[in-house]
């Protein structure tokens, strides 16, 4: 397990260089999108629309941030549980997304598409958003600002904290839980 | 027969939700620090490191503490000698909800679940009411976030599955959530009831202080030992690994019909915010 910096918009290198268990400080620009979001960007590429913002080698948090207060550019922001987001990943990595940032567990067809496509799933710690925020040093809603905390945001990071969970070779660092030691195996 | 103004009321409940969403709540800080004391696993150790200095930014910043400032959930007591003047007490709770989620800047988390168009203050709440002796009202808050309350669940055994049938259910739910609810979660357990009530009883059970002794011995031992099960899953603080997969199990019983077992589990995130003030 090795310690990097990497930047965003994330290089092909980059994403097929990490393993699970690697820890990573992301510095540069990313993008948030929840399931109100997703379910937007599948029915734009569905419709051949252009998207409001470039999937080549991004990295798209799952985050609905508190707002704002004053002199802060975003309020709480921690991570949201990703496995809502699994019906629409495998499409975006096809597109060029290098990277999905949140919490807890991935379907196989995620993983498989990370393993296709040669990109990483980062877990940041859930419910550490006071303290993932202050790594945020500018957010500026660029599509769905009807949709409140759910709008797309251009977030920019510095050495925003995140574990690698799942990798482009199959590696997962979830712990499997020891049904064994409770009799239920 | 006591008079309360609903303005009472709407203040009081404002002022809940945000501090409860600022300040994490000192009997769940002592867990952190006993669990962490536990905890080998760099990994493990790490998390509580992260959720240590969270709780303080937060507490300086003034930024809630997740961005998921929960669904608000009440449970309210009220006394059958007191009269509420003004708007309603359901209203009055209402408009609390509204003003300190937009006063305290957290985030509006309630949707029409078919559209998702957000509701944009908030509300409505989740209240349940209980009529009780006296001239008091008692108000029980908790921001419910949506990660951890998608993975719990409700069944209805059969009697003679008891309390083993009880068990495997819990674990296999926590087991199969996995790294899902933000681990160490609390897990409320509501056991009887009928199949709308046992929920209620798991999450009035989440009520309760993390560390505090249940007042019906059998069911504190019960408490300690399904806690002590969960544990050996291995799951560990955010699914990396250790031996605090749950601070604490909560459970709550009521009689049930001769034909049933209502069981149902209750997943509340390590961040377990909740107030109680009384008027």
């Amino acid at each position: 397990m090795a310690e990097y910096r990497i930047n965003s918009p994330i290089s092909d290198a980059d994403a097929k260089m990490l393993r699970a268990g690697d820890v990573v400080f992301l510095s540069g620009t990313i993008y948030t999108a929840r399931d109100a979001a997703h379910k937007r960007l599948m029915e734009l590429i569905d419709a051949g629309k252009e998207l409001p913002f470039d999937l080549k080698g991004s990295a798209i948090y799952y985050v609905g941030p508190s707002p704002a207060p004053e002199g802060r550019p975003i309020g709480s922001a921690g991570p949201t549980t990703s496995y809502r987001m699994d019906s629409y990943a495998p499409r975006l990595h096809a597109l060029g997304s290098k990277a999905s940032i949140g919490k807890g567990k991935r379907n196989d067809a995620v993983k498989q598409a990370l393993k296709d496509h040669g990109a990483v799933y980062f877990g940041a710690t859930g419910g550490a958003g006071a303290l993932l925020s202050m790594c945020i040093t500018a957010a500026k809603v660029v599509a769905f600002d009807e949709l409140g905390p759910e709008a797309i945001r251009k977030l920019t990071v510095k050495d925003f904290p995140l574990l690698v969970i799942n990798d482009s070779v199959g590696g997962d660092l979830y712990v499997k839980p020891d049904l064994k030691a409770v009799g239920l195996e | 027969m006591r008079t309360l103004h609903s303005d009472v009321i709407v203040d009081a409940v404002a002022k809940m939700c945000v501090s409860a969403n600022r300040y994490l709540p000192e009997d769940v800080r002592r867990s952190f620090a006993e669990a962490d004391a536990k905890e080998k696993a760099p990994a493990a150790k790490e998390i509580f490191r992260q959720l240590t200095e969270n709780y303080e930014l937060a507490e300086k910043s003034g930024l809630p503490l997740c961005q998921d400032t929960g669904l608000a959930v009440f449970f309210v007591e009220m006394g059958q000698d007191l009269r509420i003047e003004g708007e309603n007490i359901r209203e009055a709770i209402n408009h609390g909800v509204r003003k300190g989620y937009e006063e305290g800047k957290l985030r509006k988390s309630v949707c029409d679940p078919f559209t998702r168009a957000n509701t944009k203050d908030n509300t409505p709440a989740v209240i349940h009411f209980d009529i009780v002796p006296g001239d008091r009202l008692r108000i029980g808050f908790m921001a419910k976030g949506g990660g951890s309350e998608n993975m719990s669940r409700v069944t209805m055994l059969a009697p003679a599955q008891g309390w083993e049938g009880i068990k495997k259910f819990v674990l296999q739910r926590v087991a199969e959530a996995g790294p899902n609810p933000c681990p160490p979660t609390v897990i409320g357990i509501g056991i009887g009831g009928s199949f709308d009530y046992a929920p209620i009883l798991a999450k009035k059970a989440l009520m309760r202080k993390l560390g505090d002794t249940n007042p019906d011995p059998g069911l504190d031992a019960m408490e300690k030992e399904l806690l002590a099960e969960i544990n050996k899953l291995g799951i560990g603080p955010m699914g990396l690994g250790g031996v605090t997969t749950s601070l604490d199990v909560k459970i709550a019983v009521s009689p049930c019909h001769i034909a049933s077992l209502p069981l149902a589990v209750n997943v509340q995130c390590h961040s377990a915010r909740h107030e109680e003030v009384e008027l």
